[in-house]
């Protein structure tokens, strides 16, 4: 998707609008201040590096996600969240509307933000992409460099994870995945 | 079962994704079975709920100036100083105006909150005695007017055979951010067009269709990075119409 900028705009330009929103991504990536403090700057100065490679016409705000995920995956916590992989897409599961259905429906923002902590990292990164930065499918597989079945698949299957998440809370059973 | 079909396609289809023609057809289901109605409207409440809990870690001014001074005296086009200029004194105003408004409410009135800052830029505008700095019917001379004074560019859609006019456009500013205020007229309404660098956190409403607010109908989506608000005191229909012309220029 093409992002309409004008030619000669700078990299501040671009790249500071985007601070808050990479900082709130950096911090749920790292469960971490400090870290998430580190891995911002460490993105800019990447970025601002690699500018004159970034192809103007281009989505700017994929670009400069899919560096702080890269960094973030070589660095010392991102090496530790496990290596992924995506399954064939299963079956869409009958999500007729339960009282359980009902529960997820009123859970309350700590809940949520709990739930996703626990989350696996592809499954808490891809929620975040298309939730809270309301990124397209095709953004979503600039930054994550993956084909956009596997971002549908993955998103799927991310969702199918929360509800069960959420679920579990309710009903007062053991938390964690 | 008939509906797995169209299970299948709900996610697509609450994250925007489906195509036009699919979207309508779903769209007409969605209001004949109710079981799917359901199930869509759970996985909206699921998209909300992830939405607000996932904006939780504001970075510290320490580290925002830290990474602003590293990035910062790169070589740029003298006139972008000059909004910057008129961006400063408004973007301190706003700064502060948005930090009480914070701790007010933070999830629930957001929505409100913009909305009601852009209705009064909305009245604000009209009532000024040079209600636009561009004057001009013609979008070929309102988009390039906007060059070099607001940080990104964007398309507006061809009027011709509609009975919306454009009257013409100044620089607005929204969260701390610069954006551009479009004016159009449709018979003796006047509506705002305000396009504004997607920010996420203070600009984020969820679209859901025209909304009214204090008599005026507010719409609001994304494109392409850019947040697009259309205010106005006319009716739902002529708002998404404006909308719908303005999505499809892009």
């Amino acid at each position: 998707m093409p992002d309409r900028r004008l030619p000669a705009a700078t990299f501040e330009e671009l790249a500071l609008p985007l601070f808050d929103q990479l900082y709130n991504f950096a911090h749920w990536l790292t469960h971490d201040a400090t870290e998430a403090e580190d891995l911002v700057q460490e993105t800019y100065t990447k970025a601002l590096r690699g500018f004159s490679g970034f192809q103007i016409g281009t989505n700017f705000r994929a670009w400069i996600f899919r560096i702080l995920r890269n960094t973030f995956l070589t660095s010392r916590t991102g090496l530790k969240s496990t290596a992924f992989e995506d399954d064939e897409i299963e079956a869409v599961a009958s999500t007729h509307p339960t009282p359980e259905a009902i529960l997820i429906q009123q859970a309350d923002r700590e809940t949520v933000q709990q739930a996703l902590t626990e989350m696996a990292v592809p499954f808490r990164e891809i929620l975040l992409l298309c939730e809270v930065e309301e990124m397209s499918y095709e953004e979503i597989a600039q930054v994550l460099a993956i084909p956009i079945g596997t971002v549908m698949s993955r998103l799927y299957r991310a969702r199918k994870a929360l509800r069960t998440l959420l679920l579990e809370k309710f009903k007062g059973g053991p938390s964690g995945v | 079962m008939a509906c797995d079909a169209w299970r299948e396609k709900l996610d697509a289809y609450v994250d925007g994704e489906l195509p036009s023609s699919e979207a309508a057809a779903m769209g007409k289901h969605l209001r004949e079975c109710t079981d799917c109605a359901a199930d869509a409207l759970e996985r909206v409440q699921m998209k909300r709920a992830v939405a607000v809990a996932g904006k939780r870690y504001q970075p510290s001014l320490a580290l925002r100036e830290k990474v602003q001074r590293s990035i910062a005296g790169r070589p740029r086009r003298e006139k972008a100083w000059v909004w910057r200029i008129v961006a400063l004194p408004a973007a301190l105003v706003m700064l502060l105006s948005l930090a009480v408004g914070l701790y007010v409410d933070r999830e629930i009135t957001r929505r409100q909150r913009v909305y009601s800052e852009l209705a009064d830029l909305h009245v604000a505008t009209l009532a000024s005695g040079s209600p636009v700095d561009v004057v001009s019917t013609d979008r070929h001379t309102v988009k390039p007017w906007f060059q070099g004074k607001i940080p990104f560019s964007f398309n507006l859609p061809e009027l011709q055979g509609t009975d919306f006019t454009l009257a013409g456009g100044r620089v607005s500013y929204l969260a701390q951010s610069p954006g551009a205020h479009l004016i159009y007229r449709l018979r003796q309404h006047e509506i705002s067009v305000f396009i504004f660098q997607d920010r996420g956190e203070e600009t984020a409403v969820s679209a859901s269709g025209p909304v009214s607010t204090m008599s005026f109908t507010v719409e609001s989506w994304t494109k392409n990075g850019l947040r697009y608000f259309v205010v106005g005191d006319v009716g739902a229909q002529d708002v998404e119409r404006l909308s719908k012309l303005l999505r499809d220029a892009g």
